[in-house]
């Protein structure tokens, strides 16, 4: 089981749920983050790009960690990992 | 400013260039005026009756978000509008309104995306074009990275052009200091092949056969940042903006980065016009409403210096299809202006006396009810502004 907090920006596409439960296994956070096809493709395109890519000024968090200095979407999500999707320093 | 109601300035164009066509392209009698005004935080949504003389702004919509592309359709019978916007954390989205922009939806998944095996992924959309008149549910979107998406189904879900997609020179594309955008959309509505769409860098294309395939039509087009003897090659120019006028539609104007040019036969040659204007460079261009020889630039100073040429803030009008320009300053600051226009910032409306609107990039946005002769500040202070577009309807 994986969970997956959201920032508030992006708890409409989630039926204004701040965290989104997978049940199933996945071995890295990029096949992680892809799981979120099913409960909500809207969180899903605003964190990753038609190409799978995280983007640009979207920070990933596992256990406290950016996953940009770990091993990218690489980074092993095993059972009970928490998954954090943060703004990262920019705006509009 | 004064009330220009009634007046009919453009019955002299006639006399002086009889092949121009005068035509009204849609009826605008009791109509509200809708002006749609996207900013790099934002879009504003302004309503004024059909006299234009004050107008209600609404805003801004998408908070901090930046929206390069609008646009207001009615070919169904109803409204419909589109704004493309764009979150510097969470990437681009298309949305609709049916209420005249009160309200807009909030879509899922991306409805413009580029299919996996292309490699790409959409960094933002730049025009939303109708399709004919006879096609009320066909939509067109140009983006960047430089592509075209068409929607049959009134902007449900969007389909990548492949001749397009997969053209032999796409690899040489380069992008301008906007990135690399397919902003321009020109629509053939005598012959449903022929399409021609504009991209920075990459120049004009033009498909006659229902966009199946694509030919770069740039001769005469400069290319001045290319060694000089390659400064004309058969693309890569780096095109800002390219009008036509739908009555005369195989004459085309564009407007270069540096440059200003129009063609007689639907771009397979170009030729300089840029007759008594400050300087060539420019992004925006617009075509007047009725009158297929009028058109409306913003000319800049240089790439170098993206400003109005000698502080003064200038719309340059063509009365006779570019052989001369004339300065139209009226309202306009003319000292210590030191503005620009980007090439979506500069639009008209379709009523009788054609208001003609722009936007600078310091946030002013301004208004004209007779057609450029006399302007007025509509706002002051937007965010900088990259997107103005009219509609009608929707004001009470």
């Amino acid at each position: 089981m994986i969970t997956v907090e959201l920032p508030k920006a992006l708890c409409s596409y989630a039926d204004e749920n701040s965290s989104l439960v997978l049940e199933a296994s996945y071995k890295t956070v990029g096949e992680a983050l892809l799981g979120l096809r099913e409960k909500s493709p809207g969180a899903l395109d605003r964190i990753m790009d038609e190409q799978g890519a995280v983007r640009r000024h979207v920070n990933v968090f596992v256990n406290g960690e950016n996953i940009r200095f770990l091993d990218g979407l690489g980074t092993p999500a095993r059972d009970g990992t928490t998954i954090v999707i943060l703004a990262a320093v920019s705006g509009g | 400013m004064k009330t220009t109601r009634g007046r009919a300035p453009v019955k002299k164009k006639t006399r002086r260039n009889p092949t121009a066509k005068k035509t009204r392209t849609s009826s605008t009698r009791n109509q509200d005026a809708l002006l749609l005004v996207g900013t790099m935080k934002g879009a504003f949504v302004l309503r004024s009756d059909k006299s234009r003389k004050k107008w209600r702004i609404e805003g801004p919509h998408f908070r901090g978000e930046a929206v390069y592309a609008l646009l207001h359709d009615t070919r169904a019978g109803r409204p419909r509008t589109f704004a493309a916007t764009n979150s510097m954390h969470w990437g681009p989205t298309l949305r609709t309104s049916n209420d005249n922009g009160a309200t807009w939806s909030e879509p899922g998944p991306q409805t413009v995306r580029f299919p996996a095996e292309s490699g790409r992924a959409l960094a933002q959309i730049w025009q939303i074009a109708p399709g004919r008149a006879t096609e009320p549910n066909v939509f067109y979107c140009g983006v960047e990275p430089a592509a075209l998406f068409e929607s049959r189904d009134g902007g449900e879900s969007w389909e990548p052009n492949k001749g397009l997609l997969n053209h032999e020179h796409q690899p040489k594309w380069q992008p301008g200091g906007g990135g690399l955008c397919l902003h321009t959309i020109v629509l053939d509505p005598q012959n449903p092949r022929r399409m021609l769409v504009a991209m920075s860098t990459g120049g004009v294309y033009r498909s006659d056969d229902g966009g199946k395939s694509w030919r770069a039509r740039n001769t005469g087009v400069r290319a001045q940042f290319l060694p000089e003897d390659q400064r004309y090659p058969e693309f890569g120019q780096c095109v800002h903006k390219v009008v036509h006028h739908p009555n005369r539609p195989g004459r085309l104007f564009l407007q270069n980065h540096w440059g200003l040019y129009r063609s007689d036969d639907w771009g397979d040659s170009w030729h300089d016009i840029a007759n008594g204007v400050p300087s060539d460079f420019g992004f925006a261009m617009q075509m007047h409403p009725h009158d297929p020889d009028t058109v409306y630039i913003v000319p800049i100073e240089a790439d170098t210096f993206r400003a109005t040429p000698d502080a003064k803030l200038r719309v340059y009008r063509t009365k006779n299809a570019g052989a001369s320009w004339e300065p139209l300053t009226r309202g306009l600051p003319q000292t210590g202006a030191y503005e620009n226009v980007l090439r979506d910032a500069l639009t008209a409306d379709s009523f009788d006396s054609a208001g003609i609107y722009f936007g600078t990039r310091s946030g002013k946005l301004y208004g004209s009810r007779d057609e450029g002769a006399t302007w007025t500040e509509i706002a002051a202070a937007f965010p900088p502004i990259v997107c103005v577009k009219t509609g009608t309807g929707g004001a009470s």
